[in-house]
């Protein structure tokens, strides 16, 4: 028999948020060095977007109706504020969904007794609305990438063509990995039921989410919006 | 819980150490997953040596004939790409796996899996880089890739294909562990273990960690156009189309400069925790030397544009960035300043490890002060594309950070394996390493004032740089034997070195408090730091007794920062006892197995490997449809086809696996309940 004559006085929990020597999850730490780096990604796509606003030598273009001199087509702008607005709209109220649902998992331990309080309270209904705004939005992004095409803008047409759909792109991107997280926590809510102890993989979706809702707002203010 | 005594029923055998092959697939012990970095780093960089000393022999000469101009674009693109990616930065993520979580005083990093997971994405992304050289198609447009040098019309080939896809995956792995790191120095020190206690290695590890995550996903960007550009017919780079051909310039650099400093603050943090226990004297200025780190990085930011100067910014751009880059001078010469200020007055053992360090004060200040030499613009305009630059660089890389990395294999080899590495054959390696290095590249200084440009594969004779050239030359090829004593060092210690014992250079920080090399769990017990050197608290007070944040010193240090408490409350001065009670610091010098300390561990996984796979399979596929792009233009509709479906097959095959195994992994908990 060998034994060991240690006293084990303090010893971390990798699971006990206070063992860590902030007190906050490691889980949360990491989402939000990531999210710092993903501010220098976007950064990156959005300006050169605007170094190359203005620069193309065909169009069509963003805000402005430019005419083929080879064929004499008349290209209308391209951006359509009023549809984007909606999309904007849409993933805004996510962005609320996404709240809900966090509080709703926080607060699952909590007797509901109105039918209002059920509401509020079900983490698979806000999770779900979330993922449904969110695939809405993608859905107004592919209406959008589809008509741009058929009204004769593509990827390779001009430079505002190459900067355009690849920052939003990347931004519809970042939307889709979102849905997918989302769409994750609500099979394992079904499955098994998401309560507090699962509130930091809750909200580290939230946090992305919401980083990437106000990704979109930079990005329809300083494409959409600022001609 | 109180003492823990446990029989070998307990200790069942799942937590026997083992040493298989799947073991090393499997691990997720920050210890193995460092050692795995480190030998593979070491054997890219004989391999980026190698291709070094290809270069040197085609330049020996006027008018070389070994090898083509293609091959030597290509030499010299894969010698830079390895040497910067594969060799470099990966010997520094050795020391941060190994040496962050025993510094800190934790069991592991914060996301075990996920270090696996940037271990297997960088060897699998370093192995399909140089899976190029099997084609005959290895990159060629320089470890800095100019586009639109490098976009389709001028590299058709599928050299650069290799370099932008394999720098993509590089940088997952990066970034990854950037991630990772931040959060494990953030989050996981020991009790006491306050910021301003931290050893100066980790305080370089973090600053490097925040540049990687700042600077990589500008890199990212840039390569990602250029990629679309190749493949997608993009105009991100086609200047007919209204380009910038400076927008890969400017992305490129404001990655690049951030990134020569990924490349040199780990040597220099090795070096502020080497160089103390070699001098038995505390680090002068630590204050200083963590601030000036800090410095380093905000102002590593802003100054890209100093590789910029030929292109025409105009006087005003020229002007600023001249400017901030000779500001930058300023805190990196306070570093080389405190460490000759730590060394004077030292009790110096010249080891091979205090030796690379004496080497790296020196060699990187010559790298230095040429960098500010070419920070004036006028000054820059001669120099800029000829081998002075070459020179400086190489003083800063190869004197800075090599010397440095060198010195921590010296330092830390014996608790990584347990066994010193010969002193005799390291001072061997280093001489030779320290002549042939000042051979090579001091000359190199000479011809490129002379007009030498850089990238030229051969040259005539009678420019006044036959001799300069023959110098380097010989220099390289004592660098190499000066390597091969090295390779010899580490295969001989292995063997038959002498055991290290817990600290055998008598060392001040928490790795040295327990056995070499370390058990599984790291410390049996996790310490409570109460100082910044708290093994001297314990072993040599002597050491430490004046310097603040050490045991007796923070008292003082309390005062200094305004009456706020830092760390723990001691009693008075009067009170305080030289020996730290066992309860806080002790020292482990037993090996158990974790079962036996009521430790778990995480389970061994080979999940991370396959998520790398999958993810390196999928990023590699668009190397088919280029060749199905060339394919159709040839006319060749069924070869067309085939391509495609080929790269079909690998983008879904990867994509699939990348996300079946990431599921599985995410899902499975880190360690299994059965306690
Ligand atoms: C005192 C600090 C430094 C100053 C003032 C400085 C300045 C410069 C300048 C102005 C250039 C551009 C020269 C040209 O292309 O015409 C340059 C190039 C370079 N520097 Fe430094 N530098 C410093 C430190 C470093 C360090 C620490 C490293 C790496 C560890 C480094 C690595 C490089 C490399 C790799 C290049 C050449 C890049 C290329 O063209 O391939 N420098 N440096
Ligand atoms: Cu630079």
């Amino acid at each position: 028999m060998t034994s060991v004559p240690l006293t084990a006085g303090h010893v971390p929990d990798a699971h006990d948020p206070h063992a860590t020597s902030t007190g906050l999850d490691n889980k949360k730490i990491a989402i939000w060095a990531f999210i710092g780096s993903e501010c220098m990604l976007f950064a990156s796509l959005i300006s050169t977007y605007l170094i190359y606003k203005g620069r193309s030598k065909v169009g069509p273009f963003p805000h402005e109706t430019w005419t083929d001199p080879s064929t004499g087509h008349k290209f209308g702008a391209i951006l359509n504020i009023p549809v984007t607005s909606a999309s904007t709209f849409v993933l805004l109220m996510s962005s609320l969904a996404m709240v809900l649902a966090l509080a709703a998992v926080q607060n699952k331990n909590i007797p509901k007794r109105t039918t209002s309080e059920r509401i509020l309270g079900s983490s698979q209904l806000w999770l779900l609305a979330t993922a449904a705004l969110g695939i809405t939005f993608l859905g107004f992004q592919a209406y959008e990438f589809t008509s741009f095409v058929h009204e004769g803008l593509s990827i390779r047409t001009n430079l505002f063509g190459s900067s355009f759909f690849t920052l939003t792109g990347f931004h519809g991107a970042h939307v889709t990995a979102g849905v997918i997280w989302l769409l994750t926590l609500f099979a394992i809510d079904r499955k098994r039921g998401l309560g507090p102890r699962d509130e930091v993989n809750v909200d580290i979706a939230a946090l992305y989410w919401h980083f990437v809702d106000v990704v979109w707002i930079a990005i329809f203010t300083l494409v959409y919006l600022i001609k | 819980m109180a003492t823990i005594a446990a029989t070998p029923a307990h200790a069942h055998e799942s937590h026997a150490h083992p040493t298989g092959f799947m073991s090393w697939m499997s691990t997720v012990d920050h210890k193995r997953i460092g050692t795995l970095y480190l030998f593979t780093a070491l054997f890219f960089f004989l391999l980026g040596g190698l291709e070094a000393e290809i270069i040197r022999m085609q330049l020996q000469g006027p008018n070389g004939t070994l090898v083509s101009a293609e091959t030597y674009n290509q030499l010299f693109t894969m010698h830079g790409t390895t040497m910067i990616f594969l060799a470099i930065m990966p010997l520094s993520a050795a020391f941060f796996n190994y040496l962050i979580p025993l510094q800190i005083g934790a069991r592991d990093v914060a996301f075990p899996r996920l270090n696996a997971f940037s271990y297997w994405v960088y060897v699998l992304g370093g192995i399909f880089i140089n899976l190029s050289w099997l084609l005959h198609a290895a990159p060629d447009g320089g470890w800095f890739g100019y586009a639109p040098l490098t976009t389709r019309a001028y590299s058709p080939g599928m050299n650069i294909d290799f370099w932008v896809l394999g720098l993509q995956i590089l940088g997952v792995s990066s970034l990854a562990a950037g991630f990772n790191f931040i959060t494990t120095i953030i989050n996981m020190r020991a009790p006491g273990m306050n910021l301003m206690r931290m050893p100066m290695f980790t305080w370089a590890a973090f600053v490097v960690q925040f540049l990687i995550v700042l600077a990589f996903p500008v890199i990212t960007i840039a390569l990602v156009f250029l990629m679309f550009d190749r493949f997608f017919g993009t105009n991100f780079y086609t200047t007919a189309a209204g380009a910038d051909p400076l927008l890969w310039q400017h992305l490129f650099w404001i990655f690049g400069h951030p990134e020569v400093y990924i490349l040199i603050l780990p040597a220099f943090g090795l070096v502020s925790d080497v160089l103390p226990a070699h001098t038995r004297k505390p680090i002068f200025g630590y204050p200083v030397m963590v601030f000036s780190l800090i410095l380093i990085a905000f102002l590593g930011f802003g100054v890209w544009a100093h590789h910029m100067f030929a292109v025409g910014m105009g006087p005003i751009a020229d002007t600023v960035f001249g400017l901030t880059t000779m500001l930058i001078a300023i805190p990196t010469g306070v570093k080389i300043f405190n460490w000759i200020a730590t060394m004077h007055g030292g009790s110096i053992r010249f080891t091979t490890a205090c030796l690379f360090c004496i080497a790296l004060v020196a060699f990187f200040t010559i790298g230095g002060l040429s960098g500010v030499m070419h920070a004036s613009p006028p000054a820059d305009l001669q120099q800029t594309d000829t081998y002075f630059i070459v020179a400086h660089f190489h003083y800063v890389l190869f004197g800075g950070s090599m010397m440095g990395l060198f010195a921590g294999v010296y330092h830390y080899f014996p608790k990584i394996t347990g066994r010193l590495l010969s002193e005799r054959i390291g001072k061997w390696h280093f001489w030779l390493t320290a002549i042939g290095m000042n051979l090579t590249f001091f000359p190199m200084h000479m011809s490129g004032l002379l007009g030498m440009p850089r990238r030229i594969y051969r040259y005539d004779a009678g420019q006044g740089w036959d001799g300069f050239n023959l110098a380097s030359s010989i220099g390289a090829y004592i660098l190499a034997v000066g390597t091969l004593f090295l390779v010899w060092n580490i295969i001989k210690s292995l063997r038959s070195g002498t055991r290290a014992g817990n600290d055998p250079w008598g060392s001040p920080t928490l790795e040295w408090a327990i056995p070499s090399p370390p058990p599984e769990y790291n410390f049996a017990r996790i310490p409570t730091v109460t100082s910044r050197y708290p093994l001297w608290d314990m072993k040599q007070p002597a050491l430490t007794s004046e310097v603040p944040h050490s045991h007796r010193g923070d008292k003082e240090m309390e005062v200094a920062v305004g009456g706020k408490t830092v760390g723990h409350p001691h009693p008075g001065p009067a009170a305080q006892s030289t020996r730290v009670s066992e309860s806080e610091m002790h020292i482990e010098t037993e090996t158990y197995t974790p079962a036996q300390v009521g430790i778990v561990l995480p389970d061994p996984t080979v999940k991370p490997f396959f998520v790398a796979l999958g993810m390196v399979i999928m990023l590699g596929s668009p190397l088919f449809m280029h060749e199905a792009q060339i394919r159709e233009i040839a006319g060749n509709a069924a070869g067309h086809r085939t391509a495609m479906t080929m790269f079909w097959i690998f983008v879904l095959g990867g994509a699939a696996l990348m996300v079946g195994s990431l599921y599985n992994w995410l899902l499975t908990p880190l360690e299994s309940d059965h306690h």
